[in-house]
C-alpha cells in the first residue's frame, strides 16, 4: 500500500522470512503480562499499540538526564532538551519525507491536528457555498471538526459513499469534487474496517479542482511507508500511540506555503517573537502552532518509535501483518454465524466482524475473560455502523508483535463465546 | 470471576426470548435510552392505570445483559406503583454496584443480575433500561443516556 515516490525510490522489499515475530515480541514487556490468569493476547493495536522497550528507554533516558523546558534558558539542560525535541522533529521529517522541519508541527494527536487545520486553515477562509468533502468511512475525529467548521462558516459538508464491501465508491467521490470544493479530508486507512483508500488518486483529483487535501494517516502510518511529498497531500495527520510511540504526541504535517499563510491556532508562550500590550508578533514555523510547553518526552518517544519501525523495516512489518490478516480472515470465515464487516480488496491489519446471536459487547467480555483483548463497539465511526445496519462490531487488529498463535487464541475464545451462548 | 456468574441461564434465556418485546400501543409514555459506549439503544413504552403500570414493553438492540435486564424489568414492574418501581430499582442498583449487598428476596428473578457487579464495564448495560423506564415515568417522552 506504500505509494512509490519520485522523491524517494522504493527500497527493495526485504524477505519477510527474516521477520521473526517471536523475537519482536520480546521487545514489548507488556506482552509478558497475564490477563485473568491467561497470557495476554493483544489484538487492539488499531486503538493503541504497545511500546517497545527502546521507546520506554528513550523516554526514561530523556527524563533522567536531559529534561528542562525547551527554547528558553541558556543552561545546559534547556539546550539538551531543545536538541532532543528538535532532533525528534528532524526524525519525523525524515520518516514522512517532508521537505523541511518547518512543516512538522507537534500536536497531541491526530484529532488535534485535524482541529488545528479546521480552525486555522478553514475558519478564516471558508464561506457559505464552499464545500468540504469527506468519505463515509471516516473516524469521528475527521467528521466532527468539519461539522463544527460548517456551523462556524456556513460551508457545507459532503460525504462520498461507501459500498457493501466497505470500499469507497471512487467514481462517486470524484464526481462530488467541483470548484466549490475547498477541502477534502480523507482517511488513508479506515479504522473501523481496515479499508485502504486510494488517497493518491483523490489528492490528484482534488488538486485538479483547486481543493486542498488533508489525509488522516492515523491508521496508515503503522502499516505502510508514508511519503507526504510522493502523496502530494497538503496536510497529513497522525498519532504517536498507534505506531508504537507514546500517547499525547502526534504530528501535523502541512505544506510550508499553507502553514505560513495560516494564523496561529492557540496563543501563548513559545508561539511568539515579541509581546507588548499593543501588539504581538508570532514565531516562525513550526513554533507558531506550538503554544505552551510541548510534550517533549512524547516527541522523543515518537522519534524512538520511528527508529524502531525502521529497524524492523516497515515493508517487513506490512508483509507480516498481511499474512496475519489473510490467516485471520480464512479462520474466522469458517466459524458458523460469523460475518466479516469490511471485505475491501486492500485492507490494513484489521478484521471487523459480528457473530450471530452474540452481541459484540458480550463477545468483548468473554474474549477478555480468555485473555484476548479486542475492541468492541462503534469504533468512533458511528456512520459506518449505521451504513451496515449494526450497532457495533468486534474488531481484531494486528501489529508487528502478533503471531499465528494470537489468531488461534482468538478463534478458540470465539468458540468459548459460542459455548456460553449456545 | 466466572463467566457463568455473569451469563446465568436465566439471563441467557431472557436474551434469547425477551419478554414484553415491542411497543405498548397506545402508550401513555415512552422514552429512549442510549448507551454511547456500545451503541445500544432501547425504547420503553408504558400505559398507566392511575398510579399503576398497567402495561410496559421494550424494544431495541442491545447486548445480552441489557436485553435480559430490560426483559426481566418489564416482568417485574408490571402492575406496580411508581413508588414500588423506585424501591425495586434501588434494590437492583445495590446488587449491581455494592460488592457485599445481599440479593433482597423481593428481587426475584432480577437477582440473576448480581454477577454483573464483577464486571464493572457492564453495569451500565444492566441499568440502561431502568433509567429509561424512569424517564418515561417522569417526563412522558424523553431520551436518556448512560453517560
Amino acid at each position: 500500500m506504500a505509494t512509490p515516490s519520485p522523491a524517494r525510490p522504493m527500497k527493495p522489499l526485504a524477505s519477510s522470512a527474516s521477520f521473526d515475530a517471536e523475537r519482536v515480541r520480546r521487545d514489548f514487556p507488556i506482552l509478558e503480562r497475564s490477563i485473568n490468569g491467561r497470557p495476554l493476547v493483544y489484538l487492539d493495536s488499531a486503538a493503541s499499540s504497545q511500546r517497545p522497550i527502546a521507546v520506554l528507554r528513550a523516554i526514561e533516558t530523556y527524563e533522567t538526564h536531559s529534561h528542562a523546558n525547551v527554547h528558553r534558558g541558556v543552561h545546559a539542560l534547556s539546550q539538551a532538551a531543545t536538541e532532543a525535541f528538535e532532533g525528534a522533529r528532524e526524525r519525523v521529517r525524515q520518516f514522512i519525507n517532508a521537505r523541511s522541519t518547518r512543516e512538522i508541527v507537534f500536536v497531541r494527536g491526530t484529532t488535534e491536528a485535524i482541529n488545528l487545520v479546521a480552525q486555522a486553515y478553514g475558519r478564516p477562509r471558508f464561506k457559505p457555498g464552499d464545500e468540504i468533502l469527506i468519505t463515509g468511512l471516516e473516524h469521528h475525529a475527521n467528521i466532527v471538526p468539519w461539522q463544527m467548521l460548517c456551523e462556524q462558516t456556513g460551508c457545507t459538508l459532503k460525504v462520498a459513499p461507501i459500498d457493501s464491501r466497505g470500499e469507497l465508491v471512487l467514481d462517486d467521490c470524484l464526481r462530488l469534487l467541483s470548484p466549490r470544493t475547498a477541502l477534502v479530508a480523507v482517511a488513508q486507512v479506515s479504522n473501523a474496517l481496515g479499508t485502504v483508500l486510494p488517497v493518491k488518486r483523490i489528492v490528484d483529483a482534488a488538486h485538479a479542482v483547486g481543493a486542498v487535501v488533508l489525509v488522516d494517516g492515523a491508521q496508515a502510518i503503522p502499516h505502510s511507508e508514508v511519503d507526504v511529498r510522493g502523496l502530494g497531500c497538503d496536510f497529513y495527520a497522525f498519532s504517536g500511540h498507534k505506531m508504537y510511540g507514546p500517547t499525547g504526541i502526534g504530528v501535523l504535517y502541512g505544506r510550508e506555503q499553507l502553514l505560513t499563510a495560516m494564523p496561529p491556532w492557540q496563543g501563548g508562550g513559545d508561539m511568539i517573537l515579541t509581546v507588548s500590550f499593543e501588539q504581538t508578533t508570532y514565531n516562525d514555523l513550526p513554533w507558531k502552532f506550538e503554544a505552551g510547553t510541548p510534550n517533549i518526552s512524547g516527541a522523543v518517544g515518537l522519534a524512538a518509535a520511528m527508529d524502531y519501525i525502521e529497524g524492523l523495516g516497515i515493508a517487513n512489518i506490512a508483509a507480516h501483518e498481511q499474512k496475519l490478516l489473510a490467516l485471520a480472515t480464512t479462520q474466522l470465515e469458517r466459524i458458523p454465524g460469523l460475518k466479516i464487516i469490511g471485505t475491501a480488496a486492500h485492507k490494513a491489519a484489521v478484521v471487523s466482524f459480528t457473530l450471530e446471536g452474540v452481541h459484540p459487547h458480550d463477545l468483548g467480555t468473554i474474549l477478555d475473560h480468555e485473555g484476548v483483548a479486542i475492541r468492541t463497539g462503534h469504533h468512533c465511526a458511528m456512520p459506518v455502523m449505521t451504513f451496515f445496519g449494526i450497532p457495533a462490531t468486534a474488531r481484531a487488529s494486528f501489529g508487528c508483535y502478533n503471531t499465528d498463535k494470537d489468531i488461534a487464541a482468538l478463534v478458540a475464545a470465539l468458540g468459548k463465546a459460542r459455548e456460553v451462548f449456545g | 470471576m466466572d463467566l457463568k456468574e455473569l451469563y446465568r441461564d436465566v439471563i441467557l434465556d431472557h436474551n434469547r426470548n425477551p419478554r414484553n418485546f415491542g411497543r405498548v400501543d397506545p402508550a401513555d409514555a415512552h422514552a429512549d435510552g442510549h448507551n454511547p459506549l456500545c451503541g445500544d439503544r432501547l425504547t420503553v413504552s408504558l400505559r398507566m392505570n392511575g398510579d399503576l403500570i398497567e402495561d410496559v414493553r421494550f424494544d431495541g438492540k442491545g447486548c445480552a445483559i441489557s436485553t435480559a435486564s430490560a426483559s426481566m424489568m418489564t416482568e417485574a414492574v408490571k402492575g406496580k406503583s411508581r413508588n414500588a418501581v423506585a424501591d425495586l430499582f434501588g434494590k437492583v442498583h445495590s446488587v449491581l454496584t455494592q460488592q457485599d449487598a445481599a440479593a433482597d428476596p423481593a428481587l426475584g428473578k432480577l437477582a440473576a443480575l448480581t454477577g454483573v457487579r464483577e464486571f464493572p464495564a457492564r453495569v451500565k448495560c444492566a441499568t440502561l433500561c431502568w433509567h429509561t423506564l424512569n424517564a418515561a415515568l417522569d417526563r412522558g417522552t424523553a431520551t436518556v443516556s448512560t453517560e
